[in-house]
């Protein structure tokens, strides 16, 4: 952890381009004074290792600096951020998690019929849609041939002040689109993904015990052989999930949503580095966690693991 | 009771009678590739697309950047600019003919990258093992963590957004599958009984390494490069389409990014060179489809 927060801080101190300078400029251009007291008063004037250290510290404590562009603490900044893309990456993956294994299941159990092709098209269809483009056929959709659909924000303006139901409707109508635009790309992944794996399973010498003991297929599909091909589908689910930030970034663009993915292109485009480096802290923080819980989660999934 | 003649080095042995003709294993597979009717279409399709790349600016001489008509010109109806302007008037045929160049350099070059670094460390931590594994590991968990997209953003942008930091970029944060994959060929096949023949007639580790054990782990590398490829495709569009990469250089993603603002105007703008992306990439996994079934004859029944 404290190697990623160090190539995430060196990284983004070796470049070219001094904030210091970007800040007073924004001010209305600086002599050397004004640039000095900025340099002051963001502890630019250290030495680098005594400017990491010191980085380290506070962010153990949660205190992640204060941004350059915004002028608010960048955890404050991150938690008013995380809500709205976990809200839509959680909700693309619970779609296409759903949708996708009963797709991937539906085609494996007859792998060389027509609906099989259809889903093994439609996987590799999916997989080679660049997002941003699927987000922007769907503005183009719903925006302009048949505008049933906000295409933009989180909010209706129009709504503003709304509380309970109301608000919760409206993030709801402003969610459909950018959240089908992220689970078109994931539900290919695991429609694929699970045919495989059911192929692999349904082909075992338990599933055929099971169903030459006379078991309804139903069962054996869904009790048996789903249970373990899960496992790979867990992998990549929690990998996803941990990968947020970027997995989401591209389609909060498109949308214009208020997430973590948007605040990282904005700090970059304004070179605002406590909030950049905060964001890439944040968001392998959230990767490691989201592994372990993986992790985690194959015990649950697989009994055999326990007690090792 | 007779006793076979003592075999001596110089005395010629019987050739068997043939009776299957073998194909060595490339020519097999190349057999298997070109009965799959999806994967010859992507290759041909890919071939085409890779033609239009090289020949097609030469013969449409107009510069992508350059304002050539009044904006939002409609596609389809006048001969002059028959893919339409876009919202600064610049035509799109010739964006769409030489767009494709720098997504498939960077497509191809960062993917040669990325393999590059993933045998590379796979290979060196699956052969050696110990505390040359040990580290390797580590190293490559570490870039694992690392969110992707984020990270080559911040890369692009701190570096000057020029083709080759692109390049780079995709293949520093996307070269940790290839070299897991390696790796755990590398361990499988580094305890068969030919490559401890080769150790014992002599062989070095280096040669062991890239003579003996390599070869034999190329078939599920070079699925995972096509793979690559496509994946560093849509990394490069990504990239370009929030206008982080090279802006001297034209490219699907860009074109996309620079007319996102207008999509509800000029709907073309932004669909036809989201077609290309989509038809090159989906050309690229039908290929890497193919080689699959081709190259790892087990998978031959899915």
């Amino acid at each position: 952890m404290v190697a990623v927060l160090a190539i995430n801080f060196t990284l983004i101190h070796a470049a070219p381009g001094d904030p210091a300078s970007v800040i007073a400029g924004e001010m209305g251009g600086g002599d050397q004074a004004v640039i000095d007291s900025i340099k002051k008063a963001y502890g630019l004037d250290k030495p680098l290792p005594e400017q990491f250290i010191t980085y380290l510290g506070k962010s153990v404590r949660g205190d992640l600096g204060m941004s350059y562009t915004y002028n608010k603490p960048v955890s404050s900044l991150i938690a008013e951020r995380i809500g709205p893309t976990i809200l839509l990456v959680l909700t693309a993956l619970l779609v296409a998690i759903v949708v996708g294994t009963l797709l991937g299941v539906f085609a494996s159990l007859k792998p060389k019929s027509f609906s099989s092709a259809v889903v093994t098209i439609f996987s590799l269809t999916g997989l080679a849609m660049p997002v941003f483009w699927t987000g922007i056929l769907l503005v183009i959709l719903f925006g302009k041939v048949w505008p049933v659909m906000p295409i933009a924000g989180m909010y209706d303006v129009r709504n503003y002040g709304a509380t309970g139901w109301a608000a919760a409707l409206d993030v709801l109508h402003h969610l459909v689109l950018p959240a089908l635009t992220l689970t078109l790309v994931y539900l290919a992944q695991y429609s694929r993904l699970a045919r495989a794996s059911m192929l692999e399973v349904l082909s075992s010498d338990y599933v055929r015990t099971a169903k030459a003991k006379g078991l309804h297929q139903g069962v054996v599909v869904f009790k048996h052989a789903l249970r373990n091909a899960l496992m790979p589908l867990v992998t990549i689910a929690g990998l996803q999930f941990g990968n947020l930030v970027s997995g989401a970034v591209l389609v909060e663009t498109v949308f214009s949503w208020p997430g973590l993915g948007t605040l990282a292109l904005d700090a970059i485009l304004g070179r605002d580095y406590p909030t950049l480096l905060g964001v890439l802290t944040f968001s392998s923080l959230f990767v490691i966690t989201a592994n372990l819980l993986t992790d985690l989660s194959y015990h649950w999934i697989d009994p055999r693991l326990r007690g090792k | 009771m007779m006793t076979a003649p003592p075999l001596t080095p110089d005395m010629p042995i019987q050739p068997q009678q043939k009776t299957v003709s073998t194909l060595s294993p490339w020519r097999e597979a190349w057999r298997v590739f070109r009965g799959n009717k999806a994967a010859m279409l992507g290759l041909v399709s890919l071939i085409l697309i890779m033609l239009v790349m090289v020949v097609g600016p030469a013969w449409y001489a107009v510069d992508p950047f350059g304002i050539v008509a009044t904006p939002f010109h409609e596609p389809f109806v006048d001969s002059r600019y028959w893919l339409g302007s876009d919202y600064l008037g610049r035509d799109i045929v010739a964006g769409m003919l030489i767009g494709g160049r720098a997504t498939l350099l960077v497509g191809v070059s960062s993917a040669a990258i990325t393999v590059v670094i993933g045998i590379s460390v796979g290979a060196l931590a699956g052969y050696f093992g110990g505390w040359i594994d040990v580290s390797l590991s580590r190293l490559t968990e570490l870039f694992q963590v690392l969110p992707a997209l984020l990270f080559a953003m911040v890369l692009v942008t701190l570096f000057q957004p020029s083709l080759g930091v692109v390049i780079c970029a995709i293949g520093m944060v996307s070269w940790t599958g290839t070299a897991r994959l390696t790796r755990a060929e590398f361990i499988r096949l580094r305890g068969l009984e030919y490559v401890n023949a080769a150790r014992t007639m002599g062989a070095g580790h280096w040669r062991l390494i890239w003579r003996e054990i390599l070869p034999n782990a190329m078939a599920p590398l070079i699925v995972s490069a096509t793979l690559v490829v496509g994946v560093a495709i849509l990394f490069e569009a990504g990239l370009s389409f929030l206008g982080l990469s090279d802006p001297n250089v034209m490219s699907w993603g860009m074109m996309i990014g620079a007319n996102r603002r207008h999509i509800l105007e000029c709907w073309w703008a932004v669909t036809l060179p989201g077609a290309a992306i989509f038809l090159t990439v989906l050309s690229v996994s039908l290929v890497g489809d193919g080689l699959n079934d081709a190259l790892n004859p087990k998978m031959h029944l899915r």
